[in-house]
């Protein structure tokens, strides 16, 4: 059972006339295969119609689709021996984000990144991605134990925003995300990232100071959510869709800007339908960026890595 | 009478200007107690009725840091021109040019240098009144410029962040700010100088989560609000009363995130001590840090068959 979002409406309603129409032809003699060709047909124009001109308060809404590949089905498909390292050593362990040794394309790796859930149950489970600051703080610790082994360390972005509780700031939660941050800049082994959904804020950029960025075609990253950005500056939340056009959170704006490397390009319709040909597209793009840093000594990922960080604003100054 | 306030007040006050009690009296916004403007100003805007810290401006803040209050600003970027085209409700371009006017800088930082208890130090200070202290392009240049310039002098760094976070016009750039502020303080930390941040009401969102977190030391002014969140947003996410003090800055050195309160007239000595003890250690050895070996990841032929040749080597070319 697909899940359709709001904008998708017309095309939900000919997908399930479609499937109406086969259901009522396996049980019957009516000949349908020319309706169910020319319905399909319609259908796949509308869908392309749809997706070559979504807004960025659309892609927001695919980027945060709720069938759309999280970080442990590109575990699944793309690491073997993933090997999951649970808490931060101070406090607890946080699901929302997910890391630990794995096996990438023969490499052996730290992968870290956020996980959503995948239903309801999951959903709690990993606080929908919201991660407090032990969650920071693991990622911290894997890092730390790539440089020590000197593994490449690959980020998945998938997150809201870092979690807003009373535990979450008495614990630090500014601190543990500047840390990570500190970390990312300082690491000297190669870091990767991919924001692969819905890159929130502090809690992506906590994952994502990396020697190469990229971002699948509908995902989002951004300073403020659309709504959070449209309650302050616009005084109603009603006017997210005005702030996700003035925020340019999409892959395309982004990589205009030049903060992101590379865009992957995703299946018509989205990640969500037709998820293994996109895992593998971000395992590509993975291991090009991998390769192409493989070799070059760890002092200078890391200078390299600052001096790109430190530029960004440097420019566009009058 | 209503023709005294609407017409002949304001009349009067145009004529007479800045003399009107207005201006000469405050009234404390924590006890409601009214006072004297000179009186604030020799307090250091602090309330003497109930000690409540309020904001200072960056220009009355240098000059209460340095010795002799002798320092010198340098320049800090110009103005951020407007890179995404923002508009909400206004522009971006008008928003900067409004906030240009109020308070005659040209972003929310200044930057100045000097000697502090005979310490040579660079202060980066945040300005409030300037659209929240909020951190875009050209605050994020200031706070590189500030760490560079400790570097070359060989200075401590000393910040004082008060900022709503990240400043939202500029988008995914003032995100951005967040990873090239903590560069910039951790090559000053790299170079073995000390690294110091004065939290100052309020220091929230980016801010907090970035450079301002990080330092060797954190003090923190009396009753400043420190935090990651709004406690608006904490408060409509888990429905529950806030505790009391929540993100105040003694709150914050009962949960381990500040090293100490200070109240701003013990500020200068506390920071010339701590800066005396870190920069000149007296007669001890001179204690040397091992250097760091390089690691390389090696390229292979085959990833699919052998493991990862890792090797360690003393910044020697990479083998294999």
């Amino acid at each position: 059972m697909n899940t359709f979002l709001d904008f998708e409406k017309p095309i939900a309603e000919l997908e399930g006339k479609i499937k109406e129409l086969r259901h009522l032809s396996d049980d019957g003699e009516l000949n349908i295969v020319d309706e169910v060709t020319r319905l399909q047909s319609k259908a796949e124009r509308l869908l392309k119609q749809t997706y070559s001109k979504l807004t960025p308060w659309q892609k927001t809404l695919v980027a945060r689709h709720p069938d759309r590949p999280h970080f442990c089905d590109y575990i699944e498909a793309l690491v073997e021996d993933f090997s999951p390292l649970a808490g931060d050593r101070a406090f607890g362990e946080d699901l929302a984000i997910v890391g630990g040794l794995g096996r990438f394309r023969g490499y052996s790796a730290v992968i870290i990144g956020h996980e959503k859930g995948a239903d309801t149950e999951g959903r709690v489970r990993h606080n929908f991605g919201m991660a407090r600051p032990e969650g920071y703080r693991k990622a911290v610790r894997l890092m730390d134990l790539a440089e020590r082994f000197c593994l490449p360390v690959i980020t998945l972005v998938d997150t809201p925003g870092a979690y807003p509780g009373i535990g979450a700031e008495e614990r630090g939660q500014s601190e543990a995300i500047a840390r990570a941050i500190q970390k990312c800049t300082d690491l000297r082994v190669p870091l990767i990232s991919v924001v692969v959904g819905e890159g929130g804020s502090g809690g992506a950029i906590a994952l994502a100071a990396a020697n190469h960025v990229s971002m699948l075609e509908n995902s989002v990253y951004s300073v403020i959510s659309p709504e959070g950005c449209a309650s302050i500056l616009w005084r109603s939340p009603d006017k997210a869709q005005d702030a996700a056009d003035a925020l340019k959170l999409t892959a395309q704006d982004l990589h205009k800007l030049a903060i992101v490397d590379s865009i992957i390009p995703e299946p018509l319709g989205g990640a969500h339908r037709a998820p293994e040909g996109v895992i593998e597209s971000v395992g590509d793009e993975i291991e090009r960026a991998l390769r192409a840093l493989i070799g070059v000594p760890g002092g200078e990922l890391r200078a390299r890595r600052r001096e790109k960080f430190m530029a960004i604003g440097q420019t566009g100054l009058s | 009478m209503n023709w005294i306030t609407n017409s002949v007040l304001p009349k009067i006050q145009a004529l007479v200007g800045r003399e009107m009690p207005d201006n000469l009296w405050h009234k404390c916004p924590a006890c409601g107690q009214m006072i004297f403007h000179r009186d604030l100003e020799q307090n250091l805007k602090v309330c003497p009725e109930c000690d409540h810290h309020m904001r200072m401006g960056p220009i009355e803040r240098l000059a209460i840091l340095f010795d002799d209050g002798q320092y010198q600003t340098i320049e800090i970027a110009k103005t951020a021109l407007d890179p995404l085209k923002f508009r909400d409700r206004k522009r971006y371009t008008d928003r900067l040019r409004e906030a240009q006017a109020k308070t005659g800088r040209q972003d929310a930082i200044v930057v100045a240098h000097g000697t502090i208890g005979g310490s040579p130090a660079v202060v980066a200070v945040f300005d409030f009144a300037f659209m929240g202290g909020s951190m875009g392009s050209a605050v994020g240049e200031g706070l590189v410029r500030a760490a560079k310039l400790a570097e070359t002098q060989n200075a401590a760094l000393i910040a004082f962040p008060s900022s709503g976070g990240a400043r939202m016009q500029e988008g995914i750039l003032s995100l951005m700010q967040m990873p090239r502020s903590v560069a910039a303080v951790d090559k000053v930390k790299d170079k073995g100088l000390p690294y110091i941040v004065v939290l100052t009401d309020p220091t929230t969102g980016g801010v907090t989560a970035s450079f301002a977190m990080l330092g060797d030391i954190h003090l923190a002014e009396p009753g400043a609000i420190i935090g990651f969140a709004g406690q608006r947003v904490i408060q409509e996410t888990i429905r529950e009363q806030l505790p009391d003090g929540f993100q105040k800055a003694e709150y914050l050195r009962e949960h381990g995130m500040v090293d100490a309160v200070v109240p701003r007239r013990d500020l200068k000595q506390t920071l010339g001590r701590i800066l005396g003890l870190l920069m000149a250690p007296g007669p001890i050895a001179k204690i040397v840090a091992l250097p760091q070996p390089e690691l390389v990841i090696a390229p292979r032929n085959d990833p699919g068959t052998t493991p990862a040749d890792v090797t360690e080597t003393d910044g020697a070319s990479p083998s294999g």
